[in-house]
């Protein structure tokens, strides 16, 4: 062993230590508005990017998140919102019953689709595929499927199955969770 | 900041190894950074390495994986077969680029 020249090794990103390996994250969707579909949908995307498997869980209002009947169409409402306020403005609120008023939801939805399209954030839909792409595993809740006379062909074509509550808690296993 | 030496140039890296000076990248530097994080570069591997250089040109920052794979015409499933894992990290690191900011 003769001492080497060189200075000190490779400083190299650990991109595949061990200790990151076998993390799971199970996100249960469980609101259909639109400001509520994209934490679990932009969480999920962070996720996979970093190596974790992921698994989403629709049930209830987050149903409409993978019905393809709703999911082109969520709804932003801010009526109950208190931390409702124009983008860029502060101090000044806009009272959350005002939203209440006809035709208050459409021009808060359509301001907040922009506000998402001009930081290049996909569409609902176009959101799952690219989820979905990067091998986030998307399950749908047999009970929302039930009530709603829902079956697999009403609901976006890459989610893999209609599951028990119990079936997915078991496949989830070890996993961390998040409510939403 | 540490001095580093890769593929016969000294580099100025950060704690975790990503290139703190991204105009002390050259093209020779990539299959060695690459290698380093277990790739072997390939002509698609390149689309992408280019396509972030000329991006953070323009834009002062290190292009998303949504970025990369719309302006690309890249389908996602595609960047994680070439960069498996951790994506956006590792073409990043391969492109001598700071980590990608973007949430999306």
């Amino acid at each position: 062993m003769t001492a080497t020249t060189d200075a000190a090794p490779a400083v190299v990103p650990s991109f595949d230590e061990p200790e990151g390996a076998g993390r799971k994250l199970a996100i249960i969707c469980s609101k259909g508005n639109l400001d509520m579909a994209y934490p679990g949908l932009i969480l999920a995307n962070a996720a996979v990017g970093e190596g974790v498997e992921t698994h989403m869980f629709f049930t209830f209002w987050g149903f409409d998140i993978i019905n393809k009947a709703t999911m082109g169409d969520l709804k932003f409402s801010f009526v109950g919102n208190t931390a409702m306020h124009p983008p860029g403005h502060s101090g000044m609120g806009v009272h959350h019953m005002l939203g209440a008023l006809p035709g208050a939801t459409n021009a808060a939805t359509k301001m907040m689709k922009k506000q998402l399209a001009d930081l290049e954030v996909p569409d609902v839909p176009e959101f799952l595929e690219m989820l979905s792409g990067a091998g986030v595993h998307l399950w749908a809740c047999r009970m929302s499927a039930d009530m709603n006379h829902l079956s697999e062909d009403d609901l976006y074509d890459d989610v893999e199955a209609i599951i028990s509550a119990s079936d997915f808690i078991e496949l989830t296993e070890g996993a961390q969770l998040l409510f939403i | 900041m540490t001095t580093t030496t890769i593929a016969g140039h000294e580099l100025e890296v950060n704690e975790e190894g990503f290139l703190t000076h991204p105009e002390q990248w050259t093209e020779d530097l990539a299959p060695e950074l690459a290698r380093l994080i277990g790739l072997e570069l390939t002509d698609a591997h390149w689309t992408l390495i280019r396509f972030l250089r000329q991006d953070y040109a323009t834009e002062g920052e290190t292009a998303t994986l949504r970025r990369v794979s719309t302006r690309t015409d890249t389908p996602i499933k595609s960047l994680f077969a070439l960069f498996p894992g951790k994506p956006a990290k590792k073409m990043a690191y391969v492109s001598g680029l700071p980590k990608p900011k973007g949430c999306v």
